[in-house]
């Protein structure tokens, strides 16, 4: 029939399956990519920033997976998820890198379930409560900006893993950021009350770029973003703080992950030999 | 249209899904203004799938023909592209599912 | 199928409905802009709308899990499937709305408990071997439903079916994989499969509806090409398809009528408890309150966010015209 036929044609151009979010057909990012650490690439280096990094994506990933059926709205829950998503991703082939290169050998999930809130070395802003909207899109807009610049840097890293990664990394996370970005605009411009609650997230999140310009100094970049964005939102940007060595980093957390990870980690630990 | 009791307005969506291909409409979703329409077009009907085009449209500018130009029952819904009813009452007796 | 001829009228001009029944008669989709009779809009947004719903409430159930799934590809999947199920609802309200219907006012009387979801959501999910039992059977069950209604004489109701059953696939196939990969493990993993596959199957049987002789109006949807099959026929199906799959799995479902008869060609199976289903959609289920509550303060809490974005929309738009005037 013909009007069949009009809407088979757009799903015929999608046949690689790219466009779902799981199924067939994945694109590896890591296709075709030496998996041996090349000569001068410092192993205990290299796992320790994939490790840090995979942890910040996990984190994160599990922050997003909260909002799950309680997003503003049905198209919201889509967009959040497909972040989150990304962000798992990331994590898992971070943490198989870390494996590769910290002689373990363990896998991913040997990582993300069987570590203690003081083995994982996020920064702390990942894992603070969702708060309200606002507070969870300045979250992003600052996580997204900081890693995305990271990440281009990474694109360049000696171990090509790891810049392969980033490389795929960043057109995710220039979304996010968009995302984001777009997201504290409309809140700051937006009502009263949306303007008040955007300002109080933002002024909750600028105080950790601390520990993220310790973690990794993004030189402006982020700063450049939330110049532009708090500018364009009609809201007030408090003084940034200097770099101070980072807590997460170090493994210090706040009362908060320790819950986080006892959700995230109940069933993989209630039945240590299984598979799943 | 007041958005605060309706939500955010109607878009349809067109989406080219490889180069070669005409524009197809997809469907339709709701967002507040247009670049929210073009985000949430890429998350719902493209998951991202880099290199494919998107069009949004508000709904309501989009004039449409009628299939029968001689029914005078479409003359004074000729310029909507659904005949919206002001209201259906929709019963709301216990269905079977 | 007893009824005989076309649906009556509602008082159409005889042209229009005329010209209706033979599009349906000669299977052609009615398209949104197209005369059809108000019964027939009014029983399309009503199936519309609930089955939306049920894509959005039962995103719940299986959301529970996200955060607690023992594996991160089990995570990302889940994650995936739930999203999915916000992208069919999504799919199914744009469908509704083409008919007059608006997703604001739908999402009220979902709220209100004005109207329904797939009884099936109400049940809780008790570990994780659900998530793969809900695949299996629910997405079975529904694949079963959906398939034919990518058939449905309604164009815009057909085509987001098409979109959907292509998902349902691989969820279906997930879940079954899940409880495959489960069995294969430790004792302590195949009683949970046994165990989410005895809560789960009667409630499953259950989402085809009411027997055929007590569904009022499936016959006249059957007349209109709404609905292809009827519950009874689609129960079967159901039945048939998914007997051969628990042999496999290794798993006991819990009918001790059910049985292959040589004679029909299709498997006997015992009668669910119609007096439950009928508590469960009257809401009285296990979960029905914390279902609607929790959608109800999705969409409360919301209301600021949403108000925010139409404020900043009017603000734009208003800023462009004065930039434009200047």
């Amino acid at each position: 029939m013909s009007d069949d036929h009009v809407y088979m044609s757009l799903a015929e151009g999608h046949e690689d399956n790219a466009r779902w979010a799981y199924g067939t057909g994945f694109e590896d990012p890591l296709h075709g990519v030496s998996t041996a650490v090349p000569d001068g690439v410092d192993r205990a280096e290299l796992a320790e920033l994939c490790l840090a990094l995979a942890d910040d994506a996990l984190v994160s990933a599990q922050r997003l997976g909260e909002w799950t059926t309680r997003a503003p709205e049905l198209e919201e829950e889509v967009a959040l998820a497909n972040i989150g998503l990304d962000l798992l991703g990331q994590a898992r082939l971070l943490y198989a890198r870390c494996g590769q290169v910290d002689g373990t050998g363990r896998g991913e999930d040997a990582y993300a379930y069987f570590r203690d809130a003081d083995d994982f070395r996020n920064v702390t802003l990942a894992e603070l409560p969702n708060g309200d909207f606002a507070f969870s899109m300045a979250r992003l807009l600052v996580l997204a900006s900081w890693r995305l610049a990271h990440f281009e840097l990474l694109a360049g890293s000696a171990d090509p893993v790891l810049a392969a990664i980033a490389a795929k990394g960043v057109k995710e996370l220039t979304y996010h950021r968009q995302y984001a970005a777009e997201w504290v605009v409309r809140l700051g411009d937006g009502t009263e009350e949306s303007h008040r609650r955007m300002q109080a997230g933002l002024d909750q999140v600028v105080p950790c770029l601390a520990e993220l310009s310790a973690a990794h100094d993004a030189g402006e970049a982020v700063l450049a973003v939330l110049a532009q964005v708090t500018e364009a939102a009609g809201l007030s940007l408090a003084d940034v703080p200097a770099a101070a060595a980072g807590a997460g980093r170090r493994g210090e957390h706040t009362e908060h992950l320790a819950p986080l990870l006892a959700e995230l980690q109940s069933v993989a630990r209630a039945h240590p030999e299984a598979t799943w | 249209m007041t958005s605060d009791k309706h939500g955010w307005p109607l878009y349809e969506v067109f989406v080219r899904g490889k180069r070669g291909l005409n524009h197809v409409h997809v469907g339709s979703l709701h967002a507040a203004d247009d670049t929210m329409a073009l985000t949430h077009a890429r998350d719902l009907y493209t998951r991202r799938n880099e290199g494919v085009s998107i069009w949004v449209v508000r709904s309501e500018h989009i004039a449409a023909s009628t299939r029968d130009e001689k029914d005078p029952f479409f003359a004074p819904s000729a310029d909507k592209v659904y005949r919206h009813p002001t209201f259906y009452d929709i019963p709301d007796d216990v269905p079977h599912i | 199928m007893t009824q005989a001829g076309p649906p009556s009228a509602d008082d159409a001009p005889p042209e229009l409905q005329k010209h209706f029944d033979d599009t349906i008669a000669r299977d052609q989709r009615i398209e949104p802009r197209d005369w059809m009779p108000d019964g027939y809009r009014r029983t399309l947004i009503r199936q519309v709308a609930q089955h939306a719903h049920s894509e959005i409430i039962g995103m719940q159930p299986e959301g529970e899990w996200i955060t607690r799934a023992p594996s991160l590809r089990r995570k990302a999947i889940l994650f995936a499937k739930v999203q999915d199920e916000a992208g069919h609802g999504l799919y199914l309200y744009s469908a509704a709305e083409t008919l007059g219907a608006e997703r604001a006012d739908l999402t009220e009387r979902l709220i209100e408990g004005r109207q329904k979801y797939s009884s099936i959501f109400n049940y809780p999910t008790l570990s994780f071997a659900d998530v793969g039992v809900i695949g299996w059977f629910v997405d079975g069950a529904a694949i079963c439903n959906q398939v034919p209604l990518c058939r449905s004489s309604y164009g815009p109701y057909a085509r987001a079916m098409v979109r959907i059953c292509k998902e349902e696939s691989f969820h279906q196939r997930q879940g079954y994989e899940l409880l495959m990969t489960m069995m294969r493990g430790t004792d302590a993993q195949r009683e949970m499969v046994q165990d989410a596959v005895n809560r789960w199957w009667w409630p499953s049987l259950m989402m085809f509806g009411p027997p055929d002789d007590s569904s009022p109006n499936s016959a006249r949807s059957m007349a209109w090409k709404i609905k292809r099959h009827s519950n009874d026929e689609l129960r079967q199906r159901f039945v048939d398809m998914t007997v051969p799959q628990a042999e496999k799995l290794g798993v006991t479902l819990p009918d001790p009528e059910l049985r292959w008869n040589e004679e029909r060609g299709r498997h006997d199976f015992g009668t669910p408890d119609w007096d439950e289903l009928m508590r469960v959609i009257k809401g009285d289920g296990p979960c029905n309150t914390e279902r609607i509550e929790r959608r109800r303060a999705a969409h409360e809490e919301g209301a600021w966010v949403r108000e925010a974005a139409t404020a900043h929309a009017a603000k734009q738009a208003a800023r462009a015209k004065k930039g434009a005037a200047a």
